[in-house]
């Protein structure tokens, strides 16, 4: 693993802005009446790949999403809204197929008692057809929204199957960026990473490096995403990287192995490695807290 | 063998020897190095497996045979788009030996991830 840090370091690293992380055996500190009339807190699910099919790697491939909202349903406390980072589905060649699959996925998701969901495509969504299926079911692939202080980026790396943000969406951050102030804190939500964490495995974006560099004079941006199937933390320079769980199956570590495959299941411990997360927005001191929850007992 | 015709038969490999030696610079020194077809198609390169020698330069020429897909050697720092019905080239002088993967960087679909090959640089 090149580039990554442990939790005891990254604290260290993250400083202001920074992320308090946490298992999730309790439930969020929101609940404990400690918080500030502005924290919040929301739930990143990501990487469903709803219509995948392999036993050996997830035999119950057809429940885990239903499991997952049914933990998120759960949560003692509520989320103020529930953001996937793409791959909503597992990728098809046949368009009437990949609609089959994003209505279902639609109708799974919406026995969430959270009304306010958000999403993002992953390749597997999007990568295909340009992104047509996806936004036809879930509206605009890149877009931002505010929500108690925070400025919210959802970008687009997947329409294009090269992996590329692209000009048109990068003026389209920049101009976004323009009307905040550097001190304004920013959440960016991806599905790939927007760093080489492995280049090898494909897991970067190709201009990634651009969009880093139009956030790098804001002194208050973190990332999360998805894509690799597990937790990573990575800082590039003071910009925070948080990569989630799936909820299909888990990736070896970055570079662990040679090849990208997934990690077969443990029927001693089933759904290990899947989950889901809640991040504990406490916006005045643009502080994270990430808890990690899983979707099963692991 | 009459020992005229042996020193005929000599002279003439000698000169055999001299048109290759020479077809091979003169070929060199065009800017004509090996040409390496590889053609992509989901999800397989063919040849997989590519066998270069250090300090001699090749040109691959890459075309898929479907859809959209990538070439990316990142030990060897190249990559290319590779189309249907568009020949990259891609230039490689080999400067260290060992063994490189390339994969499939643009996604192709459901068996994208197992889009893998190796260029294998001997002395």
């Amino acid at each position: 693993m090149r580039n990554n840090i442990n939790r005891r370091m990254f604290l260290k690293l993250s400083g202001f802005g920074g992320v308090v992380f946490a298992s999730g055996l309790g439930r969020p500190a929101w609940g404990s009446g400690t918080a500030a009339q502005d924290d919040f807190y929301f739930v990143q699910l990501s990487d469903s790949h709803w219509g995948f099919t392999g036993p050996k790697v997830n035999p119950d491939a057809a429940g885990t999403l239903k499991k997952a909202v049914a933990a998120v349903n759960g949560l003692e406390y509520q989320p103020d809204f529930v953001v996937f980072t793409g791959d909503l589905t597992h990728t098809t060649d046949d368009p009437k197929e990949r609609r089959r699959r994003m209505a279902e996925f639609r109708d799974i998701i919406a026995a969430l008692r959270v009304k306010q969901v958000r999403f993002l495509p992953g390749e597997n969504d999007a990568s295909l057809d340009g992104g047509e299926a996806y936004r036809e079911f879930f509206g605009a692939s890149h877009y931002t929204f505010d929500h108690k202080g925070i400025h919210f980026i959802a970008l687009d790396n997947v329409s294009d199957p090269r992996a590329m943000i692209g000009d048109a969406q990068l003026q389209w951050l920049r101009k976004d960026l323009q009307q905040l102030n550097r001190g304004a804190p920013i959440v960016v939500l991806a599905h790939r990473p927007l760093f080489d964490l492995y280049p090898e495995w494909d897991w970067a974006t190709r201009d990634g490096r651009e969009v880093i560099a139009l956030l790098m004079p804001f002194r208050n941006v973190t990332v999360f995403y998805g894509h690799i199937h597990q937790e990573n933390h990575h800082m590039t320079g003071h910009i925070a990287h948080h990569s989630a769980n799936s909820l299909i199956f888990p990736l070896p570590a970055p570079g662990s192995q040679p090849k990208r495959a997934p990690i077969p299941w443990d029927a001693a411990h089933p759904y290990r490695g899947l989950g889901f997360r809640s991040i504990e927005a406490e916006a005045q001191k643009k502080r994270y807290e990430i808890t990690e929850w899983p979707v099963g007992k692991g | 063998m009459h020992p005229t015709a042996h020193k005929g038969f000599i002279v003439a490999a000698l000169l055999v020897a001299t048109l290759a030696a020479c077809w091979g610079t003169f070929s060199m020194a065009d800017g004509a190095p090996r040409v390496i077809p590889v053609t992509a198609r989901k999800f397989k390169y063919t040849p997989q497996v590519i066998t270069l020698k250090k300090g001699v330069p090749v040109v691959l020429e890459l075309i898929s045979l479907d859809r959209l897909h990538g070439f990316n050697a990142p030990g060897l720092g190249i990559r290319a788009d590779v189309m249907p019905g568009q020949t990259a080239r891609v230039h490689i002088l080999p400067q260290k030996t060992g063994t490189f993967p390339f994969h499939c960087d643009n996604f192709c679909g459901s068996g994208h991830q197992n889009m893998t090959g190796e260029i294998i640089v001997v002395d």
